[in-house]
């Protein structure tokens, strides 16, 4: 039998309305892409796939109740990491909940089971890194503004305990790989998408655009930092495993003034 | 304020509170009211680490590190020539507020060299915790110090807007603390926590009735000790430990290991090791003791009152106790499963959870996270492979240290020759 390419438009319910179509044709040999992904199936048949809500919360629904709520949450991270082949990970997993009568997510026996929860797991620690590193700084227009480029899609995790936490704040925290970001404005959070200066440095704090009190706290907390540290315990593997490299940039108190 | 002379204070008063291990946030269950500032209901965030590696999760300052006390271990100790400083109660509070907004802390640790009294001290760190908690709606994580001596009136007002207190004993042992801080008595530092441990229990259990009863010091309270300053041994360290966790319901007990800032001749010099490895070791034993089920005495007692730095402790515990081993990983209870070396709490759910599913093999534990390299000594699985030589201790240790690269092995490379 030979393959069929699913191509779906990138969304959660577009994956779902995929796993809809596979059962609905009864199809064994599938490969879930998403559009944006390169295809390089030459050989087999595409089909895209129409993102039809009805059909993705019929598949959800029913999964919820072949899932504990860990289960369900940890395919919606997973898919949220983007990772290649990703989707087809979790189509064996649906596959898998399907065919039992007992809750599956707990088998870390299973291959996908196993894989997913691990995956989750990876998403999961970027959801909390960004909840730990982002670093809001002060506009002109009272907005404390943050930019971040996590590894993968945790803006949709984010957004309730950043609004939680700054509900009496202008916020917006704007990831620059993805070119989206949440804006809240003292009542609600909505998904932006927004125009930069094309000099703009996302690393560096402009005069033009932020506040001046913003340098003095910058100063503040990079002072901070260096006195807290205790030098005869330096321990730079340490540090770099907690705080690895790739997110310097974005973090004040690791820019030299 | 004045931006250079919070600057210069910060400066100061931010180096003098960096010896202060404890940087949690965690477990408090205050919540955003109001639309006011700050949440602490989720889980602690560390914002960032400093290059030694630590967390740095709250703003960590004292207020003053004027003290009238000489205690040897103390940098703040009023025989030291050091640059002194004060803040005034608004400076933390816009401290605290700015950089909380920026998302570089989730709140504040606020402790104090004593000034004229331990009253008058006290009072001061109530007031900035107050002035968040009423003026600013503040609800991030606030963690007071008690100071020795304090009056219950003014412990019982900590407690109402401060989500944890401390107390550090700083000492494991009365006598070392006679020799090293000849002002202090014990009970000084007892008195405070004794008074919270009840203002908790009372507040909970009229809370019960009350709904609208308020928190006090939801995330509960601590203290630290300092290892390697005054002669102690694990096993002293660890009932000591043991102890004000049983009498006192702490919620934790940190180990500093000595940093030596003094050239005190009841000191270790400047220039020694911080015992580091040692630290790592006993707060291995320290969960061992909360969260695996293992009581103190089988880890530390009158015959082994050390622990053993090359390997970790419930390794050593089960070299000594290989009669209990083998272990089946798909029959034995959680409670054995926590006591193989190579197992964590959170190997152990896997396991309980995925062997309802089928018998486990090697493979699946090797996929789940087990550390076989020492497990594999202990267990039998779902395979006809496994250990049937019968080893003695000094031999598995042998294996495991011959087939590991400890991160600590320069500390430990003198050691290590021995089994060359």
């Amino acid at each position: 039998m030979q393959e069929k390419c699913l191509i779906y438009d990138g969304t959660f319910d577009g994956f779902l309305s995929a796993v809809f179509y596979t059962f609905e044709h009864k199809l064994e040999l599938v490969n879930i892409q998403n559009e944006f992904a390169p295809q390089n199936e030459l050989f087999s048949e595409n089909e895209h796939i129409l993102t039809e809500e009805d059909k993705a919360n019929r598949v959800w629904s029913g999964l919820k109740t072949k899932l504990t709520s860990q289960g369900s949450y940890q395919m919606y991270y997973a898919f949220l990491s983007e990772k290649d082949g990703v989707e087809n990970v979790l189509l064996d997993y649906v596959r898998y909940a399907f065919s039992k009568n007992t809750k599956v997510d707990k088998d870390y026996s299973h291959p996908s089971v196993l894989k997913i929860a691990q995956i989750a797991k990876m998403v999961g620690r970027e959801k909390h890194r960004m909840e730990a590193f982002v670093r809001f700084r002060l506009t002109k227009d009272h907005i404390y503004f943050a930019n971040i480029e996590p590894d993968f899609n945790v803006l949709p995790l984010i957004q309730k305990h950043f609004k939680r936490r700054y509900a009496d704040q202008k916020w917006m925290i704007y990831d620059i790989r993805r070119r989206y970001g949440l804006f809240y404005d003292l009542d609600k959070v909505d998904i932006i998408n927004m125009d930069f200066p094309k000099q703009f440095d996302f690393t560096k704090t402009n005069s033009d655009y932020f506040a001046e009190q913003e340098f003095d706290f910058q100063k503040l907390w990079q002072d901070y930092f260096k006195a807290t540290n205790i030098k005869s315990r330096k321990n730079m593997k340490l540090h770099v495993r907690h705080v690895p490299k790739r997110y310097w940039k974005y973090l004040s108190e690791k820019q030299s003034t | 304020m004045s931006f250079q002379r919070t600057q210069e204070k910060l400066k100061i008063l931010a180096d003098a509170a960096k010896y202060d291990v404890s940087c949690s946030s965690s477990g408090s269950q205050r919540a955003n009211k109001n639309k006011g500032l700050g949440d602490s209901t989720g889980m602690g965030i560390c914002h960032s680490y400093t290059e030694d590696g630590r967390c740095v999760s709250l703003l960590k300052i004292l207020l003053t590190n004027f003290c009238i006390f000489d205690c040897a271990y103390c940098v703040t100790r009023k025989s030291n020539d050091i640059k002194r400083a004060a803040f005034k109660v608004q400076e933390v509070v816009d401290l605290t507020i700015n950089f909380y907004r920026r998302n570089y802390i989730e709140g504040l640790f606020l402790s104090s060299g004593i000034f004229k009294s331990a009253d008058y001290t006290m009072e001061r760190l109530v007031a900035v915790a107050k002035k968040l908690r009423l003026e600013e709606n503040f609800n991030g994580y606030i963690h007071l110090k008690s100071i020795p001596g304090a009056s219950d009136e003014l412990m019982r007002e900590a407690g109402l807007y401060a989500d944890r207190l401390s107390v550090n004993i700083e000492i494991p042992t009365e006598a070392g603390l006679k020799k090293l801080a000849p002002d202090k008595k014990r009970e000084d530092f007892i008195k405070p926590m004794v008074k919270v441990k009840n203002e908790i229990i009372q507040y909970k259990a009229e809370k019960k009735i009350i709904k609208s009863t308020p928190k006090y010091a939801p995330a509960g309270q601590s203290t630290q000790m300092i290892i390697g300053a005054s002669g102690e041994n694990d096993f002293q360290i660890m009932q000591t430990s043991n102890f004000f966790y049983n009498s006192y319901n702490l919620k934790r007990v940190y180990y500093s290991g000595y940093v030596p800032i003094s050239y005190d001749e009841r000191l270790p010099q400047i220039g020694t090791a911080v015992p580091m490895l040692r630290e790592n070791r006993l707060y291995q034993t320290d969960w061992l003791m909360r969260f695996y089920g293992f009581d103190v005495s089988e880890i530390l007692n009158e015959q082994h009152q050390n622990l053993e730095l090359d390997i970790d402790p419930k390794l050593s515990w089960a070299l000594r106790n290989l009669h209990e081993f083998p272990v089946d990983i798909n029959t034995a209870d959680k409670r054995m499963l926590a006591r193989i070396p190579g197992l964590g709490m959170k190997s152990v759910h896997k396991i309980l959870n995925a062997r309802r599913f089928r018998n486990l093999n090697w493979d699946h534990l090797k996929k789940i996270g087990v550390a076989l390299n020492r497990a594999q000594y202990f267990i039998v699985c779902e395979s006809n492979q496994f250990e049937r030589r019968d080893l003695t201790s000094d031999k598995i240790k042998g294996f495991i240290l011959q087939n590991s690269t400890s991160k600590y092995r320069k500390t430990l490379s003198n050691q290590l020759s021995l089994f060359g």
